[in-house]
């Protein structure tokens, strides 16, 4: 039981005025920390710099803790995998079985493919990565999706540079310190990323939900033409993501739009590499991608 | 002279006395992103906002109004939220709990839940929609309801930890 609080100053002239301007103190601050909090809504880049100090000491301890206990990732994910085990369970071994009869002709075209490309000379070329590193931490208690990866400016990490794991894309760099840098989840609120399905080139936009999944729209809504299982990946319209990176595997269909769950989960994956912007100087370091065959269902 | 034991009638540390609340606070805010947690959502509650409610119903003179200020920035810096939302809404919310407690004389156990419940929901509500100022009101709220009822469910432990906390802060010697 909490005593009663006895703020009363009394009497004493200081009392009362120290107390008044504890008041006023608290009532400007508030409104200045609010109006705070809208300017750097508006410009985050420049604010996520002032975060760097606190990174760099958060980042070591984090280094120590990853590396004792290793990644405790996906609690919401397991809690949740529990409770849909059933239905996943078979909506999995359906999918095994479609992804069983596509590996056989994907095994096919990859033979095919290989042939051409010989052919054609092209190279593998791998200039888009920068650097690689790990995810250390993340905000887990606020509504931003922001991790924090293990390299900075010291491997030539800047803000605005697409991170990918090897099963998709992860985000992209929103701030980077000398030793650690913010990376923007894919599935963040505020994380729109051009896609395309790659079955026929559909483009579409994937917007991040907060909790891990991503909300897929078509840029025209006339029909609906997703079903489970599609894949998408980065189409490169926009210039910051390069082409052919693959996003998200099309969950359920919606209203307007599908639900698709990011094809690289955050949480589990061990390596990040950091690629170039695509940009105009950057896209000849990368073979121009073939364009997709429209119009077939 | 044994310099083991209190003597009569001495104070508790007047260091430790000042140190060990806003510590608590501190290294709450901060332990979050020492952790090895890649979340897809926000799991965790605030730590650092539990800790500074509890604080504040437990010891509601120890700290003036403002202090909400220095120690919401500190959280900002590892929140992710944009700068100053926690600093401007902590400060809010010592406001609040100053008046609640000149309007309810003896508050109770089940008082200072439902305040710190209460506030910790209308914290984490505001701060999200100022985070997120373009996306639907719905979505934005329902991110952010897990947190807030694995929040309100904690408030109790974290009045013990602060209790705990506050009992070292008072221990003389």
């Amino acid at each position: 039981m909490a005593r009663p609080a006895h703020r009363r100053p009394g009497q004493s002239r200081k009392a009362q005025y120290s107390l008044f301007v504890a008041y006023v103190i608290a009532v400007t601050g508030a409104v200045a920390g609010l109006l705070l909090a809208v300017l750097s809504v508006v410009d985050p880049v420049g604010f996520a710099q002032l975060r760097v100090a606190s990174q760099e000491i958060a980042a070591p301890i984090a280094r120590v803790t990853r590396s004792v206990t290793g990644s405790i990732s996906g609690i919401d994910d397991r809690v949740g995998a529990y409770v849909n085990a059933g239905s996943q369970n078979r909506r999995l071994r359906n999918e095994l079985a479609e992804t069983r009869r596509q590996l056989v002709a994907t095994s096919a075209l990859q033979e095919e493919n290989r042939q051409l490309k010989t052919l054609l000379k092209l190279q593998e070329t791998d200039k888009t990565a920068i650097a690689n590193g790990y995810l250390l931490t993340s905000t887990s208690t606020s509504s931003k999706r922001i991790a924090l990866l293990s390299i900075g400016r010291n491997l030539g990490v800047t803000a605005g540079q697409p991170v990918r794991a090897a099963d998709g894309l992860i985000g992209r760099v929103l701030s980077s310190g000398p030793s650690v840098s913010q990376v923007l989840l894919l599935t963040d609120v505020d994380n729109i990323v051009p896609v395309r399905r790659a079955r026929d080139g559909l483009p579409a936009l994937a917007y991040g939900r907060g909790n891990g999944d991503l909300d897929i729209r078509t840029l025209n809504i006339a029909n609906n033409p997703f079903k489970p299982g599609d894949i998408l990946l980065t189409s490169g319209t926009g210039g910051l993501y390069p082409p052919n990176i693959p996003v998200a595997i099309v969950a359920r269909r919606q209203n307007d739009g599908a639900l698709a769950r990011p094809l690289a989960d955050p949480g589990k994956v061990d390596a990040v590499s950091v690629l170039r912007p695509y940009t105009p100087d950057n896209i000849d370091a990368s073979p121009a991608p073939a364009p997709a065959p429209a119009g077939t269902p | 002279m044994s310099k083991k034991g209190p003597r009569l009638g001495e104070p508790a540390s007047l260091v430790r006395m000042r140190v060990v609340p806003i510590a608590s606070v501190m290294f709450a805010s901060a332990l979050p992103l020492m952790l090895p947690l890649i979340a897809n959502s926000p799991v965790l509650p605030p730590l650092g906002l539990l800790f500074f409610l509890c604080w504040q119903l437990l010891r509601s003179e120890m700290w003036p109004v403002w202090v909400g200020l220095p120690l919401g920035l500190w959280d900002d810096m590892f929140s992710g939220m944009p700068f100053g939302t926690a600093a401007g809404l902590w400060t809010l919310a010592s406001i609040a709990i100053d008046y609640s407690s000149q309007r309810i004389y003896w508050r109770g156990f089940f008082h200072d839940w439902a305040i710190a419940a209460l506030l910790v929901a209308i914290i984490q509500s505001l701060a999200a929609l100022i985070a997120h100022p373009h996306a639907a009101t719905g979505r934005v709220l329902g991110l952010v309801v897990p947190q807030i009822i694995i929040s309100a469910l904690l408030v109790p432990l974290f009045m013990r930890l602060t209790g705990k906390f506050d009992n070292f802060r008072l221990k003389r010697r």
